[in-house]
């Protein structure tokens, strides 16, 4: 009993340190990237939260943000589909680099790569969590000062991709652009093939679900 | 076995979730609609009411044959009966409009008195008529005896193409006497004569683009492709239009589809006596008649707005030739409300060719059906057109109280809740006029009011505030001096 507590006590030591490691990461790129994977500061589950936190902000700044900024058609809104639109993108980002860089020497897990990303988001959340308050005090002639920082926040995460593809990789500065192009090739492609894969799923599923009415309908 | 439960509840949500709302649609009629902010149709109650049809033969006097002008002065109404070369004149009596003439020829020293196939008309306050008459190639002016005093012809200017024909399609003429004329295949604009009959001049010419990458292209092009590039047509105008301050509304339906929808096209121009747009456009989209361009009965593309006329209180009505539908618009450029149809039952026209108005009716020429179709204000229409004739006045307060009404009726109209939080903004409820505003996203007025309402937040709550900065700076500090006191009693423990 003792014992257990204390290692949760310890697991969860880690797991709060590695999420305060993120505000080193995100000042100080190059070496917190590298330090993220090669010195094992970073963890899964803070990768994990920090995705979270930024998912919850995506949701809340679209319900909270004045509608001076951003405007929302309630009639047409999916959560599943804004939850996913946010995640999916992270996960085949990760899937489509890992199969990239294994076949270019990177020296990432997909792990790695995985936490990276979550880590890359950290400013999202730094920056468009307070944004949500702020802009419900200002009117729409003040906005363009939160499209400064709005934007800057989006400058900021792409830096930061950037390093962080670079450093988990040991890449050179040149390879990781052709890389991250390539990526964004491989996702599209990862995403063309998935619709391929529904589209003949359903059509199967047509297939047989007509099939057994035919019977159906014969012998019945 | 809770646990499961707890699941079951959870996977029945989540399987909730993933099916959108189900939206449910009352069935279309179709008659009348505006759009709302996101530019999806909105039923909304009929504003006019088609009360009238009338034909040359309910009239006595033998079908019309494509009639392409129309005019309205007082109670006169004026056609122009191109196909059968005639000018019929209707007066309206009580409910009744009745016949008064009709006519194909003048006196004068001319050598030809007669009409042929003239497509418009014009009378000024004199009585004074002024006819394009287009096969004759010259714009007529006549007294109210119908006796010539001069005629337009073709401009004596080096502009002008000698060898080609003068067809003068439509006029106004101003106060001053100053005509202006509309010629098919003059793309230069309007041709303005001044009251003794002397062309004086273009009016209304597009002003020439001119874009960097089209300079790029030019220097590294050759001359042969240079000459095959200017391709360049300035707009040529298909109706014109003066208002009650003689400002010249005019439509156009030559344009660029895609320059429609970010306002480069304007179809609806208000000229100045400079010839400069001036138009006002406060709406969610600028005036182009519809904004969805769905397939309708074979008719697809955006609205080729033929006609246009502006009503004493500011609001203009443009007839579309695509859908055959009449887009009413406040002075602001906010769509009031858009109707008809094409068809041929009473109120749906085949093929319009002119609009005017009396007092709030509207007339619509049709050079299909050949007639006469009279709209007329519903109980919902005069709610919509008193409010917005109180709101000209600065009478914001009655006017909120008509929006009020139109509300009752109509829930969608998007007008009436700015209206009622613009008259709230004026009795210093900015609370409540936000939420009007916000409810129909009206960025500019929810700015207007969140300014001066932050403002009285701020002045109320100074203290608070004050207070809360204070706090901020003062905690921080407080908590840093514990801790360093703390410190230095474990240091002096150890």
């Amino acid at each position: 009993m003792k014992i257990a507590s204390f290692v949760d006590n310890q697991k969860l030591k880690r797991l709060k340190e590695s999420l305060r490691y993120s505000l080193y990461v995100v000042t100080h790129p190059l070496d917190g990237f590298w330090d993220l994977t090669h010195e094992k500061r970073g963890s899964i589950g803070a990768a994990n939260i920090i995705i979270i936190l930024a998912l919850f902000t995506r949701l809340l700044s679209l319900r909270y943000t004045s509608f001076l900024f951003v405007k929302v058609i309630w009639e047409q809104v999916n959560i599943i589909e804004i939850i996913l639109g946010f995640l999916a993108p992270i996960w085949i980002a990760t899937l489509g680099n890992w199969g990239l860089t294994t076949l270019f020497d990177g020296k990432g897990t997909i792990k790695d790569i995985y936490m990276a990303l979550g880590y890359t988001l950290t400013p999202y959340v730094l920056i468009q969590l307070p944004l949500i308050l702020v802009s419900n005090g200002m009117t729409a002639d003040e906005g363009s000062f939160l499209g400064v920082i709005s934007s800057f926040s989006y400058i900021w995460i792409g830096i930061l991709i950037y390093c962080a593809v670079m450093q988990i990789h040991d890449f050179t500065p040149g390879k990781t652009v052709l890389v991250i192009i390539a990526t964004i090739i491989g996702m599209l492609l990862i995403v063309f093939v998935l619709l391929l894969l529904f589209s003949l799923i359903s059509d199967a599923i047509a297939y047989f679900v007509s099939l057994f009415k035919e019977v159906a309908f014969r012998f019945y | 076995m809770r646990r499961l439960k707890i699941s079951t509840i959870l996977i029945c949500f989540m399987v909730l979730l993933m099916f959108p709302p189900i939206t449910v649609k009352a069935e279309e009629t179709g008659y009348t609609y505006t759009y709302d902010y996101w530019g999806y149709v909105m039923e909304s109650p009929d504003a006019y009411k088609a009360t009238a049809f009338i034909t040359g033969s309910s009239l006595g006097i033998g079908d019309f044959n494509k009639p392409q002008g129309l005019y309205i002065r007082d109670n006169l109404i004026y056609i122009c009966d191109t196909g059968n070369s005639r000018i019929v004149i209707l007066e309206k009596v009580g409910n009744e409009i009745v016949f008064v003439d009709e006519f194909n020829e003048f006196t004068g020293d001319v050598e030809i008195t007669t009409l042929s196939e003239p497509s418009d008309i014009f009378v000024d306050e004199n009585g004074d008529i002024y006819i394009t008459d287009t096969k004759n190639q010259r714009v007529l002016h006549l007294n109210s005896d119908r006796e010539f005093i001069k005629a337009l012809t073709r401009p004596n200017d080096e502009t002008v193409d000698a060898a080609s024909d003068f067809l003068p399609q439509k006029i106004v003429v101003d106060f001053s006497g100053r005509s202006l004329v509309l010629v098919k295949n003059y793309n230069k604009g309007f041709l303005q004569y001044n009251s003794e009959g002397e062309f004086t001049g273009y009016i209304g010419a597009n002003e020439v683009k001119f874009s960097v990458v089209d300079y790029i292209w030019k220097r590294i092009s050759t001359k042969e492709q240079r000459a095959s590039m200017e391709q360049f047509v300035p707009t040529e105008y298909n109706n014109l239009a003066l208002d009650k301050d003689a400002f010249i509304y005019c439509t156009t339906s030559y344009f660029d589809v895609n320059e429609l929808r970010n306002d480069q096209a304007k179809p609806i121009r208000k000229l100045n006596s400079q010839g400069d747009d001036i138009l006002i456009k406060n709406g969610y989209y600028p005036p182009i008649g519809d904004i969805m361009w769905d397939n309708f009965a074979g008719a697809n593309g955006p609205s080729r707005l033929i006609d246009i006329t502006a009503m004493d209180n500011g609001s203009y009505y443009a007839i579309d030739s695509t859908r055959s539908r009449i887009f009413g618009y406040d002075p602001q450029g906010n769509l009031l409300y858009a109707f008809g149809s094409r068809g041929n039952k009473l109120g749906y026209f085949q093929n319009p060719s002119a609009l005017d108005h009396m007092g709030n009716d509207l007339y619509v020429l049709d050079s299909q059906s050949a007639g006469l179709t009279l709209l007329e204000l519903t109980q919902y229409g005069q709610l919509i057109h008193d409010a917005l004739a109180e709101y000209e006045q600065g009478n914001y307060d009655e006017s909120a109280k008509y929006w009020e009404q139109v509300l009752y009726q109509n829930g969608n109209y998007d007008l009436a809740y700015i209206g009622i939080g613009r008259s709230l903004l004026r009795q210093e409820r900015y609370k409540e006029a936000m939420e009007y505003f916000e409810i129909k996203y009206d960025d500019e007025n929810y700015s207007k009011a969140f300014q001066l309402y932050r403002k009285e937040w701020v002045e109320e709550n100074l203290g608070w505030i004050i207070l809360g900065a204070v706090a901020l700076f003062v905690i921080p500090k407080v908590i840093g001096t514990i801790r360093k006191i703390r410190k230095i009693g474990e240091v002096d423990e150890f």
